[in-house]
């Protein structure tokens, strides 16, 4: 268990890592990645149990992690690189001709710490809820974790899951979704609608959290720390999660424009000026 | 080598029946298989596997995405999933997700597909698929298998939980002739010859298998010799096979009950283009959707019988 001021430096340099990440192959995403450092941070710094060397694919006796939104790849890849999975100087090469971190997350390459491809949105609670129904057949008391994005829920394939995962009592699930409000082209409410999101999760059957500071990073390994204590009890649980896209850069910030664009030099310059250094050094 | 006149039919039953009797025979040898379908428990012959191993099978509803998903969650975790659906519902309506949380991730899914091609029959064209044999071998890494009876599917069935890896089971819903061994082994991958001849060879599979050995029986009666091979694996393609048999005979006949664009004709005639090109039939569907009727009538109307394949034997040794 890292102490809270470790693990608030540890966000500040993935930040840090995203944002020369997408700068460095000019391409890639930022605005999600960004907003989702805290939880990536507190998930794989305080709440799972995991272990990076070896990797093992099955998860047995570990807590699993699915990343259904894979277009937030920098994110991940920083924090599983800072956490132990593989060597940080890798970072450099995401995006890059013969790369393991390719732009959407792939077990194809073998990059430890990724048991699922996805990018292609809506998947990845499918896929949580079978490795859950695994622990479950194994008597496997450890946790299945899934983050997915907000505009991702417009995917019909979510929802056959949330109401596959009610019926079927899949207790030991954590969905989190990254509530943003922002999709590639535009605000949800202007692309299509969500609606009453709690509303809708609860009327599929789910225990529904609602965390308004989800770039706040004690606030949001409290939040999956409950999260965690109201499993086991007949029902999926889905923290929905509110988060700034692009937090931490202030013209990335609270926009759908920096979904998928790199910086140019200026704006580089100008997010790194903003973005503090920390002991932990740059890749 | 078996003789033609040796392969006889010692029975009729649906192939999908052969693949509930093997899944029900995993259940019991493998505590790593679980069974999941779409709301097509009985159409697959899943109930017996449901009944005797209830906690390792997962009824998805109506919801095929998922349960692709699922499975390839299952398989992470060390599972060795079956899905069951239609082959429609198997490929065409999941093919996302088949290719990037099945293929694309290696997973250890088997996707089994029953009621496959015109021999569905009444329910008609939008249930009728000919396209799934050529999405499945498109995609990188998947095994694709289509057996040709009862016998064969079960052992079929046995072997690709032994097999790491994505495969695609295909099957199909009409009671149809048995000629093959009863607790055959099954080898992914391995041609089987099934009647030694000189003048052509015919390569078949699934239904059609049965259909090619009635037309080159009476063939023989004519005195035109034909070597017949049932392709069960379309990919990988037994190429060693292949080319022994049309280095010998020097010509060639493909039935399949499939579009001809995509199927096993594709995948022979690719072959053979680069490495030993020779005269050549296909038995398939002719870019056309089928429609409703009984398996036999659509068989006749859209060119997939044994006339048909009497046809293209006549026809590829004018060329040859």
């Amino acid at each position: 268990m890292a102490e809270i001021a470790q693990l608030k430096e540890l966000a500040a340099q993935v930040r840090r890592d995203i944002v020369r990440m997408v700068f460095n192959c000019q391409s890639g995403h930022p605005g999600g990645s960004l907003g989702c450092v805290e939880f990536f941070v507190a998930l794989y710094g305080k709440i799972m149990k995991h272990k990076p060397k070896p990797f093992k694919m099955d998860g047995r006796n570990q807590d699993m992690f699915f990343l259904s939104n894979g277009h937030i790849s920098p994110v991940w890849y920083s924090v599983l690189a800072r956490t132990g999975y593989f060597e940080v100087k890798e970072l450099n090469t995401f995006r890059k001709l013969n790369t393991r971190l390719q732009g959407h997350p792939a077990t194809h390459e073998g990059l430890p710490g990724i048991r699922i491809a996805s990018g292609s949105l809506g998947q990845g609670i499918s896929a949580a809820i079978g490795a859950a129904l695994a622990k479950r057949l194994d008597a496997d008391k450890r946790w299945v974790f899934c983050l997915c994005g907000d505009g991702e829920l417009q995917e019909g394939q979510c929802w056959e899951a949330i109401m596959f995962a009610a019926h079927h009592k899949v207790d030991n699930l954590i969905v989190t979704v990254d509530w943003n409000g922002q999709q590639i082209d535009g605000p949800n409410d202007a692309v299509i609608s969500l609606g009453n999101l709690p509303a809708k999760w609860k009327a599929f059957g789910w225990d529904v959290l609602i965390l308004d500071k989800g770039n706040d990073l004690e606030a949001v390994a409290a939040m999956l720390q409950r999260a965690k204590r109201r499993t086991r009890k007949g029902k999926p649980v889905v923290v929905l999660m509110k988060t700034d896209m692009g937090y931490g850069v202030d013209f990335m910030a609270g926009t759908h424009k920096w979904h998928g664009k790199a910086p140019n030099q200026e704006q580089f310059d100008s997010a790194m000026a903003q973005l503090p250094v920390t002991a932990l050094g740059d890749y | 080598m078996i003789k033609l006149n040796d392969i006889i039919s010692t029975g009729s039953r649906a192939t999908r029946e052969g693949f509930g009797q093997g899944l029900l025979e995993l259940g019991r040898s493998n505590s790593k298989v679980v069974g999941l379908t779409a709301d097509l428990m009985e159409s697959l012959q899943m109930q017996h596997f449901q009944k005797e191993f209830p906690e390792r099978f997962f009824q998805v509803g109506i919801a095929e995405a998922n349960m692709m998903g699922i499975a390839a969650g299952l398989a992470t975790a060390g599972k060795i999933p079956f899905t069951g659906t239609f082959a429609n519902f198997s490929t065409g309506r999941v093919y996302d997700q088949i290719r990037q949380s099945i293929a694309y991730s290696h997973k250890n899914v088997k996707i089994c597909a029953s009621h496959a091609g015109l021999t569905l029959g009444e329910d008609g064209a939008t249930h009728q698929i000919l396209e799934d044999i050529g999405m499945m071998r498109m995609l990188p890494g998947m095994v694709v298998i289509n057996p040709c009876d009862y016998n064969q599917t079960k052992a079929a069935t046995l072997a690709i939980a032994d097999y790491h890896g994505p495969v695609y089971l295909r099957f199909g819903r009409p009671a149809w002739p048995i000629f093959t061994p009863e607790n055959q082994k099954f080898k992914i991958g391995k041609a089987l010859h099934l009647a030694s001849g000189k003048d052509v060879t015919i390569f078949a599979t699934g239904h059609l298998v049965w259909t090619s050995i009635e037309a080159a029986k009476e063939l023989a009666a004519e005195g035109i010799s034909c070597e017949v091979i049932n392709i069960h694996t379309i990919k990988p393609l037994d190429d060693e096979a292949i080319l022994d048999s049309v280095s010998k005979t020097k010509a060639v006949v493909v039935a399949e009950e499939h579009q001809r664009a995509g199927g096993l004709g594709d995948a022979i005639a690719n072959l053979l283009v680069h490495r030993l090109p020779v005269p050549m039939e296909y038995i398939g569907v002719k870019d056309s959707f089928g429609e409703s009727g009984k398996p036999v009538e659509l068989l006749d109307k859209y060119g997939l019988s044994k006339k048909d394949v009497l046809w293209a034997v006549k026809d590829v040794l004018e060329r040859k």
